[in-house]
């Protein structure tokens, strides 16, 4: 590959990145050449959406970053729900491997009252996919009720043989409920199911509708259900990894908000079956959690917005859009709240700012982020050169739009191969992606930072996160390690 | 684990063709004539041994693997029985209808007889396996250094030819990678018209041969009832000598061929041409006479 000449670099990045894009898919066959040049494309400004296709079946052998229904199902939505139990319901690995969740943090006492970092499983053995595995899932469900009596309920999270075998798990969960007198909610979030973990999302939120707000339902008829105030909202899509929800919540309550219920970081069942009594849902990660949001709109007439709390011009942003849908006291204490942390914010654009100023950025991310984020780079003063999702749809590429400039690379379902030919040719000062492309880049001698877990940091959300975040950046493109190391391409300049 | 001179042999045939019956009775043909013989029952309702060994079913690998945890924690001899003229009896066993994988079932369920050494001083290995070869499981026997002489019991109704010819299929889709073959077609007998020339055509082209066509007799039904095959209820019946002579066919048989199963329209064309089925335009008149509108009018 023979960099592009800089002059027209600067001229035209649309015409020099599609140029790149060529080259990079030389190296595929035919076949995958075809499948994978859909997926790529530059975006052009004024357009109303990336050009890109997406939410499509990955092509084999591209080492693709994306998991699996029962990952989205119990790994996102169910997981952090902090006071049930979700059994991993199959053989013992699907469990053992996504045990601790994705550091969604909570308060309660693990083992007692909560359970966010236990692993629970059916452990199925050659005789549970041969006979079915349902009279185990129900003696489990009974042993869990005697080991852990302050439980909530219970998820069961299928893996692959369930659905292979057959099993009647939503039986179980009927009489099981019966039996213990609490919620059991079955979820046939097999793992190969759809293309990726984004139908698990939608799986599990199909669940809640089935198996929990059935019980808000029959309290709203008995006239049990919570009347609640006219400035009650839910935060919805927000999974406190590492403590975002809370960094979250300080804000919408500071601006006179009551936040009822969590979804689900830090979240219990409780506030789940409720929060059809709310005024409004605040949606976080429109992904995995828009279709619940669109029910509840649908069969309780709730409203849902969808804000982005990463960065302050953001925060500011989505706080005076929150407001507007209250009355003057809350809009006035929204302004309020937003020159209260103009401070704080200046203080830490001051600081790093200069030291990360005209940096610029390769993002690829889940399912959010890739879009979400990008205004707490820019308030950084640092610059997007190329983004992606692993399993976004459609609608989160058109929703990129506002948040990208012309001529930022797009990329989805980026293949391994695909994401280091493009780091290789845009070096970009920061990759900021997952744990699997972590190493990859940091070994090239690339700063890099993790974007799901925020590198076992964190929160990044809000005015408090905003800070962390910033110092983060700083951490990972300032530090002395890296003049130790020499980018090979860094020598050859020389 | 196997020793390479057992000729294992499996039965294969449309549900309720037969299949247990004939074979256990042809089973017992190869005993009486010296044969040591193991019949693997592949089927969850393990019927496959019952003229054996007198009993309404034997346990079996799994039911009591079930009990006792896995499959690890049994002895060969606890579900190894001996039956009539010492025919060596072990069914696979499974899941109750509906729940579970009975596939997944015969899979372990062999797997637990070559650990453990059930292929040993033999001339014949049979499977004799239920239905349809509906998933990856029931073709288990007939999958590599298994079943390498397939045999498929028939009849001249349409619905077990079909069956017969979706058998070939999965055969010739095991024939390269596995080396199994077609043995040929076992034709017991439903009194259809010309039912003889009709499978020994469709032996012609299925690129095999019809074994044996074994008439209807009662006899037969008065055999199970007691849980006896008929060569040893009546070894001198008409019946007992059809078995036998089959019983020889197969130990004789030397016709082992690569399948070339036909399309769902030709076999139909096979039916026109015996006079059996209509032909299109007869099909519908009938179709235009009956008391239903005609379907699909495009």
């Amino acid at each position: 590959m023979t960099p592009p000449e800089s002059a027209t670099l600067e001229e035209n990045p649309v015409v020099t990145k599609k140029e790149l894009i060529k080259e990079v898919l030389e190296a595929y066959p035919d076949k995958a050449k075809k499948k994978r040049e859909k997926h790529l494309n530059v975006y052009e400004e004024g357009k109303s959406d990336c050009g890109v296709k997406s939410n499509i079946k990955s092509v084999p052998g591209s080492m693709t970053t994306r998991g699996c229904a029962y990952a989205g199902s119990k790994g996102v939505v169910w997981g952090p729900i902090k006071d049930m139990i979700h059994i991993s319901h199959g053989p013992v690995g699907c469990g053992y491997y996504s045990w601790s969740g994705r550091r969604n943090y909570y308060i309660g006492t693990t083992g007692i009252d909560t359970f966010g970092t236990m692993q629970f499983t059916s452990d199925f053995q050659e005789r549970d996919i041969v006979f079915g595995g349902d009279k185990k899932l129900a003696k489990l469900i009974t042993e869990l009720e005697e080991l852990f009596p302050l439980n909530r309920g219970i998820s069961i999270q299928s893996e692959c043989p369930i659905g292979l075998i057959g099993d009647d798990i939503e039986a179980v969960a009927k009489k099981s409920a019966r039996e213990i007198g609490k919620t059991v909610v079955p979820v046939r979030c097999e793992g190969f199911r759809g293309v990726s973990q984004s139908l698990g999302h939608h799986i599990a939120n199909d669940s809640v509708r089935d198996w929990v707000f059935p019980q808000y339902d029959k309290a709203k008829k008995e006239g049990t259900a919570p009347e609640g105030t006219p400035y009650d909202i839910a935060i919805i899509g927000d999974y406190n990894i590492g403590g975002d929800a809370w960094s979250s919540r300080i804000l919408l309550e500071e601006i006179g908000l009551r936040v009822v219920a969590q979804w689900s970081g830090d979240g219990t069942l409780h506030e789940m079956i409720n929060t059809p009594s709310v005024k409004l849902n605040l949606v976080h990660c429109y992904r995995s959690m828009n279709y619940i949001s669109r029910h509840m709109e649908e069969a309780y007439g709730i409203p849902w917005l969808e804000y982005n709390f990463f960065g302050p011009t953001q925060i500011a942003e989505s706080l005076r859009t929150i407001a507007a849908r209250f009355d003057e006291t809350i809009q006035a204490k929204a302004e309020a709240v937003i020159a209260k942390y103009e401070a704080q914010t200046a203080a830490v654009i001051a600081k790093y700012g200069p030291r990360l100023e005209g940096k610029t950025v390769a993002l690829m991310v889940g399912g959010l982020r890739p879009r979400h984020v990008v205004p707490a780079f820019h308030d950084l003063g640092m610059q997007l050169i190329s983004t992606g999702y692993e399993f976004g749809h459609n609608d989160d590429y058109k929703r990129t739009t506002h948040y990208v400039e012309n001529g930022t690379l797009i990329y989805d379902d980026v293949s391994a191969y695909e994401f280091e030919a493009f780091i290789k040719e845009l070096k970009p000062d920061l990759v900021a992606s997952g744990i699997k492309e972590k190493y990859v880049f940091q070994k090239m001698a690339l700063p890099f930072r993790q974007m799901h877990s925020w590198d076992y940091s964190g929160p990044y959300h809000g005015y408090d996160g905003f800070a962390i975040f910033a110092r983060d950046m700083d951490l990972a493109l300032n530090s002395p390690t890296w003049s130790l190391i020499g980018a090979p391409w860094k020598t050859t300049e020389e | 684990m196997t020793d390479e001179s057992i000729r294992q042999i499996a039965f294969y045939g449309k549900g309720g063709i037969g299949k247990s019956t004939t074979s256990q009775n042809t089973i017992a043909g190869m005993a009486e004539l010296g044969q040591r013989v193991m019949i693997v029952g592949c089927d969850p309702k393990a019927d496959s041994t019952r003229l054996m060994l007198h009993s309404k079913a034997q346990t079996t690998i799994l039911h009591l693997a079930a009990e006792r945890g896995a499959v690890e924690d049994l002895e060969l001899e606890e579900v190894l029985l001996t039956g009539y003229r010492n025919v060596r009896c072990v069914e696979s066993g499974g899941p109750e209808p509906g729940v579970g994988c009975a596939g997944r079932g015969i899979i372990t369920a062999i797997n637990f007889l070559e650990e453990n050494g059930a292929y040993e001083d033999l001339d014949f290995v049979s499977y004799d396996v239920l239905g349809d070869v509906v998933c990856g499981g029931f073709a288990m026997p007939i999958r590599e250094g298994k079943a390498q002489e397939i045999y498929i019991v028939t009849s001249g109704e349409m619905m077990a030819m079909y069956a017969a010819n979706n058998i070939a299929r999965g055969v010739l889709k095991y024939a390269h990678s596995g080396g199994v073959r077609l043995g040929g077609l076992i034709c017991n007998s439903r009194k259809v018209d010309r039912e003889l020339e009709l499978i020994e055509t469709l032996a012609k082209r299925l690129n095999t041969q019809l074994l044996h066509f074994i008439p209807r007799d009662n006899i037969v039904q008065h055999a199970e009832l007691r849980r006896m095959t008929v060569i040893e209820y009546a070894p001198d019946s008409q019946q007992a000598e059809e078995y036998r002579t089959l019983a020889k066919k197969i130990i004789d048989n030397k016709n082992l061929a690569i399948p070339t199963p036909i399309s769902m329209d030709e076999l139909e064309e096979l039916l026109v041409e015996f006079g059996i089925l209509g032909g299109e335009e007869e099909y519908q008149k009938a179709i235009q006479q009956g008391t239903r509108a005609p379907a699909g009018v495009a």
